[in-house]
């Protein structure tokens, strides 16, 4: 009995420290590992995302065949939105498939910080769209980074041109507030939003929101009572966001001067509010909705015979297209990557150049049946942004819709301040930046 | 079977009080310390080093920071992340404002601020006992984390508040730090410490101011009366506490995640080695490692077993599996033996050592 314990041990033991991760693997297929969170408190906001992620490459397959033939798989790990597993999870893929794991989304801003280093040693390209670091940018001193299509800077620009521009065109006097969630994450657009105060004159204040943001009553005593500003802008996150809401229309704040970042602006920040939300504004990445040639597809191939990862009614989702859109990101640059290298599984390295070189047009995107729901990008060894542009979008109590066109972030601004700040990054890790020529 | 002890006598004192006075124990340890020196660098993948032993370790050393603290001198504390973080930061400070500073000497440093610090959180318990001192060290863990949230100068003014550990060699050009350390190397570097560290925490809790911290948990009136100094004897135990947690955040950020924000050291990491302190045992070295074992090894094993054993589990349907199951354990090993795994070993140990002829 005992010597029986003891070998199942042992085994237990050289399976655990090997790692012999079987896992059956095709040759000729593109591995691309799926960072998401179905459980833990962010649940709501995760699932809708790992949904249109899953569903847009599974569409791919059905639909072309993968990319130029060679097909996408993919494989979930549930990080709970925690940077300890995320990094877990990272390490657990980073291997599989012919060629390893060809580019990766943390889906946080933790894991992203924790993956940064770490993909660059191993040479895998990290996509943190829409979130992470903004100095990222900067590609001579963070190679496997992209921030595309913008960064939470380039966010907090566009708010701005957009209050600007419903406030006739000047900003002096005004009184501009930041309601943030107190993290790396919450404090990304603060030194934005301090630069383009001098600028433009207005006044800006900051509320710190302490995790996970369930306890916001003084806060709103203070803007809806005390300080009044004409706007205020929300970096919150999951359940943060629609407390928010409703203790601002508790204090009887107007919701159409109230805007949140990309992150602030789902459905299930929204709903849980009710009425209170209706007018909440949001900026947008991309189009809501499902009327899209590739959503067509998607319900055509997948929920028609009934392979779709979601409930049908959710496919069209704010968070299930940003999944969609960050898989159609991922495999234009594949593609990019394949008209150089050939079409086959690609590395991580191969992929970066792609990434880099890629140049995602209005033809292209419409070919892609994405048309109107996101902006042309175009990435370079020194802008790993690529130019994406934001828009407002609000809610009406039913569905979020646009409300404007497209913003150009004003990156002239911007980018020297991403150099500055990678430059210090790079001064404190004894970096040499690479020469972008 | 394991234990044959007939005829070994110890003919010295110094043979008697020897930290592990049997023999066989003596071979074992020799054993694991080759293991985890020489067998695990060699074969384990990048996986299991990187996701396993060093998380393992580093947990395990602020475990043990905890168990001098809650375990030996009886002063529950909910500060343990705050401790790390400010061990984390300090290290980063001393880092980036003296590059050329020896990366022990930092990790030393840093630790011996947190210990500052840690005195001076501890200044309450001579007053404040039991759950009211967790709530006063609770304290410590919001302030520790909203004052590197607050200000820049902690984290030399990045604008996302985050540190990122700089690459730093032990000598030579053999990096120990940073994403561009080779991972070996961040694991056999880590692994020394923890060697070091822990034997010396075995060797204060055998000796007098161990005594001194057992006296005031178990009575500190009567310890006082006996002439033990409470303020003197608790506060060192913060010092010494503190001092381990420093360097396990340090360790944290620079060995492990090479970038990391507050957050990562929030409330939530302080009851992740509680919990490793009380499931390991309270009072008891070897117990930090089981119980750094069972939280953090344990999910991460029941997460992985469905896809090493070809089973394809939906993720959702398989982390909250992994959420039970881990729940259920806890419970089953708290019910069993609610002194944790420490003693759990110890009954083990003792039953081999009269096996097969039990009294």
């Amino acid at each position: 009995m005992k010597a029986k314990t003891l070998a199942l041990a042992a085994v237990a033991l050289t399976i655990g420290v090997t790692g012999t991760v079987a896992t059956a693997q095709a040759e000729g297929e593109q591995f691309i590992p799926a960072l998401v969170y179905r459980s833990g408190p962010y649940a709501p906001n995760g699932i809708p995302f790992a949904n249109g992620f899953g569903d847009y490459l599974a569409m791919l397959n059905a639909r072309d065949g993968g990319v130029n033939g060679v097909k996408i798989v993919t494989e979930e790990c549930d990080t709970g939105y925690n940077t300890d597993r995320g990094v877990e999870c990272y390490e657990r893929l980073k291997n599989n498939g012919p060629t390893g794991a060809a580019v990766v989304n943390p889906l946080s801003t933790g894991i992203t910080y924790a993956l940064i280093e770490r993909a660059t040693a191993d040479k895998i390209p990290v996509i943190s769209m829409g979130y992470g670091r903004a100095d990222a940018s900067d590609g001579r001193v963070f190679p496997y980074v992209f921030t595309l299509p913008a960064t939470y800077w380039a966010g907090a620009d566009v708010a701005i041109q957009y209050i600007q521009e419903q406030e006739g065109g000047s900003l002096k006097g005004k009184k501009i507030a930041l309601v943030y969630h107190d993290s790396a994450y919450g404090k990304e657009p603060i030194a934005t939003l301090e630069a383009l105060a001098a600028e433009k004159g207005y006044t800006f204040l900051k509320y710190p929101v302490a995790h996970p943001g369930l306890e916001q009553k003084a806060t709103w005593l203070q803007i809806g009572r005390r300080d009044r500003p004409d706007w205020t802008l929300m970096w919150g996150w999951g359940v943060m966001n629609s407390t928010a809401i409703k203790e601002a229309a508790a204090v009887g704040y107007p919701m159409d001067k109230f805007i949140g970042v990309w992150w602030s602006g789902a459905e299930p920040d929204v709903r849980p509010a009710g009425d209170a939300s209706k007018g909440y504004k949001s900026l947008a990445l991309h189009g809501p909705g499902a009327d899209s040639k590739a959503h067509a597809d998607i319900l055509k191939s997948l929920y028609d015979a009934g392979k779709g990862l979601a409930e049908r009614g959710a496919v069209g989702e704010v968070l299930y297209n940003r999944g969609m859109i960050n898989a159609a990101y991922m495999v234009e640059g594949i593609r990019t990557a394949q008209a150089r290298f050939g079409n086959k599984p690609l590395s991580g390295e191969q992929v970066q150049w792609g990434l880099e070189n890629m140049e995602y047009t209005e033809a292209e995107i419409e070919k892609d049946g994405l048309a109107g729901l996101i902006s042309p990008i175009r990435l370079s060894c020194l802008d790993h942004e690529g130019g994406g542009k934001a828009r407002i979008q609000q809610w009406d109590g039913e569905k979020w819709s646009f409300i404007t066109d497209w913003y150009e972030p004003n990156r002239g601004m911007l980018r020297p301040m991403y150099e500055a700040s990678a430059a210090q990054y790079a001064k404190e890790q004894n970096l040499t930046p690479r020469a972008c020529s | 079977m394991f234990y044959r002890e007939a005829g070994q006598f110890h003919t010295s004192y110094i043979a008697d009080q020897a930290v592990f006075p049997i023999p066989v124990d003596r071979i074992a340890i020799a054993a694991f310390a080759v293991i985890a020196a020489v067998a695990i660098p060699m074969l384990g993948n990048e996986w299991f080093l990187s996701t396993i032993m060093l998380p393992f370790l580093i947990f395990a050393l602020a475990a043990i920071g905890l168990n001098i603290l809650t375990g030996y001198c009886g002063q529950l504390s909910l500060g343990t992340g705050g401790f790390m973080a400010t061990g984390a930061f300090a290290a980063f400070k001393l880092s980036t404002a003296f590059p050329d500073l020896h990366i022990l000497i930092v990790l030393l440093l840093s630790g011996l601020i947190a210990a500052l610090v840690g005195i001076a959180f501890g200044l309450p318990s001579l007053r404040i006992k039991g759950f009211y001192l967790a709530v006063a060290t609770l304290a410590a863990q919001f302030f520790l984390i909203w004052m590197f949230n607050k200000y820049g100068w902690f984290t030399n003014y990045s604008a996302s508040g985050v540190i990122s550990a700089p690459p730093r060699a032990i000598f030579g050009d053999l990096l120990v730090t940073s994403s561009q350390a080779s991972l070996e190397a961040r694991y056999l570097f880590a692994l020394g410490i923890v060697v070091v560290l822990a034997i010396a925490a075995k060797n204060m809790a055998r000796s007098r101011i161990g005594r001194m911290w057992m006296a005031i948990r178990d009575m500190d009136i009567a310890a006082e009366i006996m002439g033990i100094r409470p303020l003197r004897t608790k506060l060192s135990a913060f010092a010494f506490s503190s001092f381990y947690c420093g360097i396990a955040g340090a360790m944290w950020a620079f060995l492990h995640t090479g970038t990391v924000e507050p957050l990562a050291f929030d409330v939530n990491r302080s009851f992740q080695i509680l919990f490793m302190v009380i499931i390991g045992g309270l009072g008891s070295i070897l117990g930090s490692f089981f119980g750094a074992a069972f939280i953090v090894l344990l999910p991460i094993m029941l997460n992985n077993a469905p896809g090493w054993l070809g089973y394809q589990v939906p993720t959702d349907l398989l982390s909250h599996v992994e959420f039970m199951v881990f729940g259920v354990l806890i419970v089953f090993f708290l019910i069993v033996e609610p002194a944790g795994f420490a003693r759990l070993w110890q009954i083990g140990k003792e039953k081999l050592r009269r096996w097969p002829f039990p009294y």
